[in-house]
């Protein structure tokens, strides 16, 4: 055992990617114990909190996904609890969950990301949707992605290639969140360059190039193995790698992010580093690029969390 | 760690990818099951699944049987038996479908399986080709979907109403499935309280049904695991009582009994059990003894008839509970069938309201359900969805219900935003290919 006490790994709840974040969980458990880290998973319910009263872990990795999960709300529960944990501070991931606050964030810094409107769903109820949806069209042309304001992996995406598919497209958003993310879409490259930072500042990890074998890098594709090939790192050439890792450097100092993050980017034809969102808690699954970036730069999914461990309880204790 | 490299450089996540048989190519992940492994929590109040109450079994009877097995008969039910099944058992079976009118089955033509959903794949497997037609009622039962399009069939269904299969609508499927040179091998009906739609086919109907596919050569496949479970307490007679020629029954142990004991069966015309044994032999070698004997000891020594009474009327408590919040709570437009028995009511929405888009918003307001959609092959179903009424307690249906109707209310003001503007559904022109897919939904 090592000494830095009992982990607690934080995983499922109830957001759509509960499956998600339980096989994560699962995964970075059964590594952290493979390597003598005293390591318990729970999948948090309505039981979690008096469990965490009764028998306080040393430090807590949260793993789940999704709204409550990324959206700086579990991280505030722990702040209450006097617990630390790995990751970023509530008012960060609230900033990098909100897709919306995220690509003007980032996107202040510099690095481009796709033009886009944000809009609630009584905007199309109390105005009119019709005007509003040929406004849309019009301003940011054709296709389109339609995505929910805040969540992961695809849940509620869609692909717009024409202006009549748009009304179906907000409806299916609209299923998760109350927020629609309308985005020109970007024909290029799609990465996932994950950053880590293990207390020397953070670095870029090699590039993930994502190239679904049936089309989109939808739900399916993300989560049925072999059914997106992953190039690591991405074939594109070193400078786009270096602009590419750079604009991720850039999300994660100036979103505040703290430890741990994974930037989806998009390089266009111009060559492009296009920022289209940042997650706090990078999926850790047998088919998430995270652990695949971890890997492809020498170092181990484990060891790398338990380091992560022990700098938030130097921090916590600093 | 060892990690395989393909020769482009790509990192593999399945190094099988390429080897998968072509009725594999439609098992991936969904979406849709990932809100079901939500929809599981108990948080949620699930009006999805299909389980039975286990929890109104009487769990010392069963321990005493158990126990009483292992004391008397362990090394048999620890050892290998048939794959036709414990010849006890077999013989109580036909009791039991005795009481549904089958009074001439033998135990010779009865073959135990894993839950009656065993034997629908054992008939798939022997009666089916690829391209073959199987038909259905349409909507019909998810997982028997999923068994036909793992062997490659054409499934077409056929429509119901409120006495079930319309058997006008049967006789035009089958002459225009004939003049395109189509094989139809099997017509696979859930007539008594049928899943998903909770609806009984009439008596006049089941004789003209039989008429038809007896003209056609078609062979008919009952599947019959709510039978026992009629609200009047009178069973409705099985369509094998009146062919037993043309019909293989299907019947399970799974509702009025327990699931966790996977005891199914199939009471077949002699030269289909023959091929059915085979089919077993190579499927499983031989079925679990000890569970079978563990349902021949209980159905002999516990007063089973008075389970069954018990589970009928908790049932019908469930089901008058839902009735009665559907009628306080639906909006205008929404419709429901009133099922006699079995576990399920049939709801179908107002017009354009999509009950799968719907439904990330019913599991974020806790209840959930199973969208018409997974209960067709064809895409059908979207303004409909399956509720289950057999395991919440009555308080829960209602407060299931209750949120159900809100999510509803909220949906339908969506549509009235967007939907006169919804020309063209982006997932309906998806420009990748469609491989036949496992369903999204599973059930129990």
């Amino acid at each position: 055992m090592t000494d830095l006490g009992r982990v607690l790994v934080l995983a499922g709840g109830l957001s759509p990617e509960r499956e998600v974040s339980l096989r994560s969980g699962r995964r970075l458990r059964d590594a952290l114990a493979r390597i003598g880290v005293d390591t318990d998973l729970r999948d948090v319910d309505g039981s979690t909190l008096p469990a965490l009263s009764a028998d306080p872990p040393a430090m807590v990795i949260p793993v789940l996904h999704g709204t409550s999960g990324e959206d700086g709300t579990i991280r505030d529960v722990l702040d209450l609890y006097g617990l630390p944990y790995v990751g970023s501070t509530p008012a960060a991931c609230r900033a990098a969950f909100d897709k919306a606050t995220a690509k003007a964030t980032v996107g202040a810094a510099g690095v481009a990301t796709p033009a886009a409107v944000t809009l609630p769903r009584e905007a199309f109820h109390d105005l009119g949707a019709a005007p509003l949806i040929d406004r849309i069209v019009a301003r940011l042309g054709l296709p389109l992605v339609v995505k929910p304001r805040a969540g992961g992996s695809a849940f509620g995406v869609t692909f717009v290639g024409e202006a009549g598919q748009l009304a179906e497209a907000l409806m299916a958003c609209f299923g998760y969140h109350d927020w629609a993310l309308i985005e020109r879409a970007v024909t290029g490259v799609e990465i996932a360059v994950g950053v880590l930072d293990t207390g020397d500042g953070p670095v870029a990890l090699p590039a993930v190039e994502i190239q679904p074998i049936t089309g989109a890098y939808d739900y399916a594709a993300r989560y049925t193995p072999g059914a997106t090939a992953f190039h690591i790192p991405a074939r594109l050439d070193a400078e786009l790698l270096r602009t590419a890792a750079a604009a991720a450097v850039t999300a994660h100092r100036v979103l505040g992010l703290r430890d741990l993050s994974r930037t989806d980017l998009i390089v266009d034809a111009a060559g492009a580093a296009q920022f289209l969102e940042v997650n706090v808690s990078p999926g850790m699954t047998d088919t998430s690029t995270w652990p695949m970036a971890l890997q492809a730069a020498g170092l181990d999914l484990a060891v790398v969390h338990r380091d992560l461990a022990a700098t938030a309880s130097r921090r916590a204790s600093g | 760690m060892v990690r395989e490299h393909r020769a482009d450089g790509t990192e593999p996540t399945d190094r099988w990818w390429g080897s998968y048989a072509a009725r594999a190519s439609g098992m991936i992940a969904s979406e849709v099951r990932a809100l079901f492994a939500v929809a599981s929590r108990p948080e949620i109040v699930s009006l999805a699944g299909g389980m039975p109450a286990v929890d109104a079994l009487p769990l010392d009877a069963v321990a005493s049987t158990v126990a009483d097995l292992v004391t008397s008969r362990g090394r048999v039910a620890l050892q290998y038996g048939s794959a036709q099944g414990d010849p006890e058992l077999r013989a109580r079976i036909c009791d039991v479908m005795a009481m549904e009118g089958i009074t001439d089955a033998h135990p010779d033509n009865v073959v135990v399986t894993v839950g009656s959903q065993q034997a629908l794949d054992l008939l798939t497997r022997v009666f089916v080709d690829p391209g073959d037609v199987v038909l259905t009622e349409g909507p019909t039962y998810v997982t028997a979907i999923n068994t036909f399009a793992a062997y490659q069939a054409r499934v077409v269904h056929v429509s119901m109403d409120g006495d079930g299969l319309v058997p006008d609508a049967l006789r035009e499927t089958l002459t225009r499935l004939a003049a395109e040179g189509a094989r139809v091998k099997l017509l696979y009906t859930v007539p008594t309280f049928q899943n998903p739609a909770g609806i009984t086919l009439t008596a006049s109907r089941r004789a003209e049904v039989l008429e038809i596919c007896r003209r056609a050569g078609v062979l008919v496949v009952e599947d019959n695991p709510y039978g026992l479970l009629s609200f009047t307490g009178e069973p409705v007679r099985a369509m094998r009582a009146d062919d037993p020629g043309g019909v293989v029954y299907l019947g399970s142990f799974s509702k009025t009994l327990a699931p966790g004991m996977r005891v199914g069966w199939a009471l077949a015309p002699a030269p289909v059990a023959a091929r059915l044994v085979l089919a077993a032999e190579s499927a499983i070698l031989s079925h679990s003894m000890f569970t079978q004997l563990a349902v021949e000891r209980y159905l002999a020594t516990q007063p089973w008839p008075e389970q069954i009474k018990a589970f009928r009327e908790m049932y019908r408590d469930r089901r008058d509970a839902m009735l009665t919040a559907l009628a306080e709570t639906m909006p205008a437009g929404a419709t429901w069938t009133r099922p006699e028995g079995g576990f399920f009511i049939w709801l179908t929405l107002p017009d354009g309201v999509d009950a799968k888009a719907m439904l990330p918003r019913a599991i974020a307001a806790r209840v959930a359900y199973v969208p018409g959609t997974g209960f067709y092959a064809d895409g059908s179903g979207r303004n409909a969805m399956r509720l289950s009424y057999c395991y919440p307690p009555p308080e829960r249906i209602r407060d299931g219900v209750r949120r159900l109707a809100d999510v509803l209310r909220a949906e339908i003001s969506l549509r009235q935003t967007f939907a006169p503007l919804a020309t063209t559904d982006p997932r309906a022109t998806d420009p990748r290919p469609v491989a036949p897919r496992t369903s999204d939904f599973r059930d129990q």
